[in-house]
């Protein structure tokens, strides 16, 4: 095989992971929407506050400190040497439900009935609350996550994969990291278990109704509110999840928000209501703008992943205006 | 009783349809313009010129702009900050091309332009709706922005790669570059401000503005009592274009002096055109200035506190200022969520009412 080709399989392979940690953001968008048809901005945020919180718990910070120092003139910065990561992600999970709890005691429960543009004005105020609250709890400065997951390069791989180039060509193996390899295992796993709590628990039964029709789910006796709140706080899991993914990738900072937007196309793809859809969606967009960056993008001055996704969201809505997965649009009068 | 349109009597039909039909708003307006125009320009200094004024009009020209396609014509875009990028960069390339231009024409070319950029990213809104055209618009915003950043012909191949401001005039008075008077860049832009406040008030008022709402109710229903979809769209996405090209080149040409695209005009500022004009009030024009007002004025008064009176660190009160801002948002959301402009409208009402309460 010619290293060419072998490249290109490289960056489809990478591609795919990429996609993996895309649709893992846009799965909490999904959940989300389905329960309670609130489109989610404040999904990246969360992850990035997810992963804030976890490693603050992990290296023993002090929450707020930095403000307690402004007010009080003392030098307080760490309280200990920190804690194990089981119980630290244990206890970040008690931190989302918390949230999860007062942002529908506090926010959610007026906005029954508003227009879909005004909640979803309000999750991205929210995006921009919990920012603000995730950095003045933790700091602003760039962490690292070490929750030991293995990270580089897979030597195996690159050993196994120089045989397959063509005699006398310079070919050095693929370069695959193992930490997206763990990715990918992890969000298929939560994919299945979400899939079975959705299907096989009460719970998740009530989730179903609930995201099929309101008023139906809550004419048989469904509490509305504390579905919110459970599906928030799955959508927190997720958050976490997924910022524990892109945290050990590349550091805990703001960028980890942004994520977010990439997670839009991704759901323009694949539909709003689909998790199958989010996945396959995401797939896409990480295979096409790993691919078109490889094929095109050093032609045309390079970083065309800022964009790729949204204008292939563009043209393909286009020709599909309700996404891979969504049913035809019939508009009444 | 304080407010009232009663005793004030229309004889003919000039005075039915003037912009402020009640006698005490034209005062009113009156007024504020007197006050703006001939008292601030004596008092004003260089502080108030570069933290408050001059951004809250650049800002409000792009509010304008915006509510015009979302307030009105109920099409959702965050592309806001890549089409001022389109401004800042047409407004750049004209006043190197044409420097004996006057920079009121700059600016109008650049929002002109602009125009013709939002009407090509304008064209898939005729297919999409809603949440999924928002998410169209981004790629205008990612593109823009992207094509910016890696096109030297648009800043003139700096080494840089950023866009300065050379000085130009108006009537021989210097409105951008670094040694611009205060007076002069705040009269300018706030002259451009007023007469496109008045043109924008009346577009919405008139016929395209009634086809524009229609559209925002219900397209399919709109088109059935014949308004052309693709004209009112595009339109809307012309006039809103126009504005937000103009505020760019301002914000670029007036009050930044250099900009770098995805600095000064990233998503965030997508986002903070959008929260002005929900804050402010969907399909309001009042409302833009007002939510242009909030979220310029808020920012400064809570750096002023926290850093000026408290003695915190920037950063903490940065940390702050976007936890309140958030928190205000959702607070508004939650206890008006047609924004400030209705909040006017109910005081007025109670205004007229006193001192009755129904």
């Amino acid at each position: 095989m010619s290293p060419l080709f072998l490249n290109a399989l490289e960056v489809i392979l990478n591609g795919l992971m990429a996609g993996i940690m895309y649709s893992l953001v846009a799965l909490g968008f999904v959940l989300i929407f389905k329960a309670s048809g609130i489109f989610n901005y404040a999904q990246g945020v969360m992850a990035l506050f997810a992963a804030l919180t976890l490693v603050g718990f992990q290296t023993g910070q002090v929450p707020f400190a930095h403000l307690i120092n402004a007010m009080f003139g003392t030098e307080i910065h760490h309280w200990g040497s920190g804690m194990n990561t089981f119980l630290a992600i244990i206890l970040t999970m008690i931190v989302m439900i918390i949230f999860a709890w007062l942002l529908e005691k506090i926010v959610l429960k007026h906005m029954v009935n508003q227009a879909p543009i005004i909640l979803f004005m309000t999750t991205i105020g929210l995006a921009y609350f919990m920012e603000g609250f995730g950095d003045l709890m933790w700091g602003a400065d760039i962490k690292t996550m070490d929750v030991g997951l293995p990270s580089g390069g897979s030597l195996w791989l690159e050993d196994f994969t120089k045989g397959w180039a063509a005699e006398g060509t310079e070919y050095y193996g693929m370069y695959i990291d193992v930490l997206d390899v763990w990715a990918a295992g992890i969000a298929i796993l939560l994919v299945i278990a979400l899939t079975l709590f959705s299907q096989y628990t009460k719970t998740g039964r009530a989730l179903r109704a609930v995201a099929d029709d309101h008023q139906a789910a809550l004419t048989v006796g469904i509490s509305l509110r504390t579905i919110w709140i459970i599906v928030w706080s799955l959508a927190g899991f997720v958050a976490l999840v997924a910022g524990i993914m892109w945290g050990s990738k590349s550091g805990v900072q703001f960028s980890l928000s942004l994520i977010a937007l990439k997670a839009l196309p991704v759901l323009i793809l694949g539909g709003f209501t689909s998790i199958p859809g989010a996945i396959i969606g995401g797939l896409i967009i990480g295979v096409g703008e790993k691919l078109f960056e490889f094929s095109i993008g050093g032609m045309i001055g390079g970083a065309t992943e800022n964009w790729f996704a949204y204008v292939l969201a563009l043209a393909f809505l286009m020709f599909r205006p309700q996404g891979l997965f969504g049913e035809k649009i019939i508009e009444r009068v | 009783m304080f407010y009232r349109e009663s005793g004030d009597f229309k004889t003919n039909y000039a005075d039915d349809q003037q912009s402020f039909p009640i006698k005490l708003d034209r005062y009113a307006v009156w007024v504020l313009l007197a006050f703006a125009f001939f008292v601030v320009p004596f008092f004003i200094n260089d502080y108030w010129e570069k933290s408050v004024l001059v951004p809250f009009l650049v800002w409000s020209m792009a509010a304008l702009g915006l509510n015009i396609l979302t307030g009105y014509c109920g099409q959702v875009s965050l592309g806001t900050g890549g089409f001022m990028a389109v401004g800042a960069y047409s407004c750049y390339k004209l006043m190197i091309a044409f420097p004996g231009l006057n920079i009121f024409f700059v600016v109008i070319l650049a929002g002109i332009i602009t125009a013709i950029v939002g009407i090509a990213f304008g064209l898939p809104s005729l297919r999409i709706k809603g949440f999924y055209l928002a998410v169209a618009t981004l790629a205008s915003q990612f593109f823009l922005i992207w094509m910016f950043n890696k096109i030297p012909w648009f800043y003139n191949y700096s080494s840089s790669g950023m866009i300065t401001a050379p000085e130009r005039t108006m009537f021989g008075i210097a409105i951008s570059g670094p040694s611009a008077p205060s007076w002069a860049t705040y009269l300018f832009c706030l002259t451009l401000v007023t007469i496109f406040a008045f043109i924008a008030r009346n577009l919405t008022r008139g016929r395209i503005g009634r086809a524009w709402k229609s559209i925002h109710d219900m397209d399919i229903a709109a088109e059935i009592i014949g308004i052309p979809p693709l004209q009112a769209k595009l339109s809307a996405f012309a006039v809103s274009s126009f504005y937000i090209g103009m505020s760019g080149a301002m914000l670029f040409g007036v009050y930044l002096g250099s900009a770098e695209p995805g600095e000064a005009f990233g998503i965030d500022k997508s986002f903070l055109v959008l929260f002005m004009v929900i804050i402010g009030g969907l399909g309001s024009i009042l409302g833009s200035f007002l939510g242009a007002a909030f979220l310029i004025l808020v920012p400064v008064l809570m750096k002023n506190i926290m850093v000026g009176a408290f003695g915190w660190p920037a950063d903490l009160a940065a940390h702050l200022e976007l936890l309140f801002i958030g928190a205000l948002i959702m607070f508004f959301l939650v206890v008006e969520p047609h924004g400030l402009a209705q909040l006017w409208r109910m005081t007025k009402e109670k205004l007229r009412l006193w001192p009755f309460p129904h």
